[in-house]
């Protein structure tokens, strides 16, 4: 057993545990945007405390501390390969486009974490009633939440091309 | 004007012209 456990092993361990959170984040993120909104103007209006009750309290809880695990995992995983700081610097003057890849998807992948725990999160808690709000706020709030989560999906994309060619060596 | 992304499909449009984007700028960076 001991010669599985090598340094390596771990780094490839924290890998897997990232990934498994970002899949967990993402997945989420996708089944509201692709699922879950386009899909509420059509449940009837008896059914929709259903979604709003009690499915959509249940997704956000995995879907922030999904967010919150990738951004840990992430943060040792870049440390333990020793690129952390020069990642945050894009690797400018490192002439290796690999780590400036990886640099770009890590800033891109640190905005959706905000955002999902500084914006998506504090609207939905207005949306979901959890904090008492006037029905214009409310209104407001699920809008703001609606359209960060677009955003997050919008950078999905490009977040994902720098993750995996930076660790596939596409550059 | 409406917000392009109000539409699912033009989220994902946008996506993949960002990540050319996103390709230019870590070429010229590195």
């Amino acid at each position: 057993m001991h010669e599985i456990m090598t340094y390596a092993w771990w780094i490839f361990a924290f890998r897997w545990f990232h990934v498994l959170s970002g899949v967990m984040w993402i997945g989420l993120l996708w089944y509201f945007n692709f699922v879950q909104t386009p899909t509420m103007p059509k449940i009837p209006n008896e059914l929709k405390p259903a979604v709003g009750k009690f499915i959509l309290p249940e997704a956000l809880f995995w879907f922030r501390w999904g967010a919150m695990s990738t951004i840990v995992t992430g943060l040792i995983l870049a440390e333990m390969n020793g690129y952390l700081m020069n990642a945050i610097r894009l690797g400018i003057g490192d002439h290796n486009a690999n780590l400036s890849a990886i640099g770009v998807g890590m800033w891109l992948g640190t905005i959706m974490w905000f955002n999902v725990w500084f914006i998506i999160w504090p609207n939905q808690k207005k949306n979901m009633g959890l904090v008492p709000v006037t029905d214009d706020e409310k209104k407001a709030a699920a809008r703001k939440a609606g359209l960060t989560s677009r955003v997050n999906t919008l950078l999905s994309i490009p977040m994902l091309y720098c993750m995996l060619s930076a660790s596939h060596g596409v550059f | 004007m409406k917000n392009p992304l109000d539409s699912l499909g033009q989220t994902v449009l946008l996506g993949f012209v960002l990540t050319a984007i996103v390709v230019i700028l870590i070429h010229a960076i590195s």
